[in-house]
């Protein structure tokens, strides 16, 4: 089988990616809206936790009805594509490129990527680096595309533990990761434009900690982990965390996380990595099947 | 809720405390890292603009320009404050500034400033950058816009029912202190 783009499909897919954009930064997923609306049902009427939250759902329909950016910070923009073995991923990373420009042209994305040297932002959101495309090969003849956008605020609260540590006397063993996890959220606050989600990985190196945890943040908000030990731990911290009263923008309240997805990798023996993101409440991932002229077949959230 | 209308009055800001939520109409002008920079390294603002008895938005919005040439905000969330900490405890003294809106909070200078001189800090709502752009309903004026581009620049924005929360008033008193001591005894019991 031949899985090179011809300028017609690679036509179709541009218009794909721009309209998966378009979406991702204009409207929150479901399964987040969900949580949010279940969250402010849960806080005391009249409460400025209250007001925040319902400020953010009048925000949230807002960008819907008007398709502009839930939130000006269009954050880092990560694609996660699922394709079948000898798909062209030269040429559809260098789609991804185009709509990405082609978006931040029609206001989709804010002009948000500065050269790390010269602090020059050229308006295009493309530079070493950004976009982020990941691959990963299937044995479906399906492609499907996840994007994320991820935003600034929430990632400089994020955070990186090596076990053990003394001063939160945390051990290698799980009790020393839910330590090191709920000191993050007491560091974080309502810096990172809370209530927001933890996406955490246990173990890798210093890399593929942080990319795998922001990888959970793929998962549907109300799924389960499958690995009972950590679904304990996920469910554990994020009951806890909503007992510490930080609450919305760190206000004060009983909703400061809305979700909490953990997975594990393999370490070596030397070291044990606990790596922290946080996502914020403008959780922005969407996610599309393509169909066989690259169209949009369906959403995936 | 309480209405704040600009120019802010001391008295106005002194009767406020934290935890309280207000409603600001009149004008911000917005400024962010280049401005507080500018300031702080001894730049003078532009005629016309002046922060005496004013409201500073750290916020660098979207701005687009009509077809008969008008600006139109179209997003204006809040940006995080703590990043002008070095500068702003000077700029409330020597501008005169009555509040300070953003978001995360600021540091012990600056709510020493608020005390000393008569400022609040306003928390506005982090990411609600549509319901904030509704509530700017002209844009005035703009200054330093080729100098340090459009998001850093000083936006004169006129504003109806802006909504935020005190976080730090002019009692030395901060919201952000008073939850980060709470919670982090609310943990430590269940540790
Ligand atoms: S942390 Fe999220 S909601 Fe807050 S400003 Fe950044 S992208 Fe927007």
């Amino acid at each position: 089988m031949d899985y090179t783009l011809e300028s017609s499909l690679m036509n179709a897919l541009f218009e794909s990616l721009v309209e998966l954009i378009r979406r991702t930064s204009a409207e929150i997923p479901e399964d987040v809206h969900r949580a949010l609306l279940a969250s402010l049902e849960e806080e005391k009427k009249g409460t400025i936790a209250e007001s925040a939250l319902k400020i953010i759902d009048r925000n949230i329909a807002l960008a819907k009805q008007k398709s502009q950016p839930i939130c000006q910070d269009t954050g880092s923009i990560i694609f996660y594509v699922d394709v079948p073995i000898g798909f062209d991923q030269l040429a559809f990373e260098k789609t991804c490129r185009e709509a990405v420009t082609a978006s931040t042209k029609k206001g989709y994305l804010r002009q948000n990527s500065v050269d790390s040297l010269t602090g020059v932002n050229d308006g295009t959101n493309v530079g070493p680096g950004a976009p982020t495309v990941h691959f990963h090969q299937h044995h479906s003849p399906t492609v499907s595309v996840r994007l994320m956008l991820k935003g600034g605020g929430c990632e400089n609260v994020g955070a990186q533990y090596s076990l053990p540590l003394e001063k939160l006397h945390a051990n290698r063993d799980l009790d020393g990761c839910r330590r090191v996890i709920l000191d993050a959220v007491v560091q974080a606050q309502g810096k990172g434009c809370g209530p927001g989600i933890l996406g955490v990985c246990i173990g890798g190196d210093r890399a593929t900690g942080y990319e795998y945890s922001k990888q959970q943040f793929l998962r549907m908000l109300d799924d389960r982990n499958s690995d009972p030990r950590l679904d304990a731990l996920e469910q554990d911290i994020l009951k806890t965390a909503n007992e510490l009263g930080i609450g919305p923008m760190g206000f004060g309240g009983k909703t400061t996380l809305l979700g909490v997805k953990i997975c594990a990798a393999n370490r070596l023996p030397a070291s044990f990595f606990v790596s922290i993101s946080y996502m914020c409440w403008a959780y922005r991932r969407q996610g599309i099947e393509l169909d066989a002229d690259h169209a949009i077949a369906r959403w995936l959230y | 809720m309480i209405r704040l209308q600009t120019p802010l009055t001391e008295a106005a800001v002194r009767g406020l405390r934290v935890g309280q939520e207000v409603s600001l109409s009149g004008v911000v002008y917005t400024g962010r890292d280049a401005v507080h920079k500018y300031l702080h390294e001894g730049g003078l603002l532009p005629d016309g603009v002046s922060f005496h008895d004013g409201v500073i938005y750290h916020c660098g919005p979207v701005v687009m320009k009509e077809p008969n040439g008008d600006w139109k905000v179209t997003a204006a969330g809040p940006t995080t404050s703590i990043r002008e900490e070095p500068y702003q405890a000077q700029i409330i003294r020597d501008f005169g500034v009555r509040a300070v809106i953003g978001k995360g909070g600021m540091g012990d200078q600056t709510m020493a400033a608020c005390k000393e001189y008569g400022c609040v800090y306003l928390h506005a709502i982090g990411g609600a950058a549509q319901v904030l752009a509704e509530c700017v309903r002209k844009v005035r004026g703009v200054s330093f816009l080729e100098k340090f581009g459009s998001p850093e620049a000083i936006w004169e924005l006129e504003v109806v029912d802006f909504p935020a929360v005190v976080t730090i008033d002019a009692h030395g008193n901060s919201r952000h202190r008073e939850i980060l001591a709470h919670s982090q005894a609310e943990l430590a019991k269940r540790l």
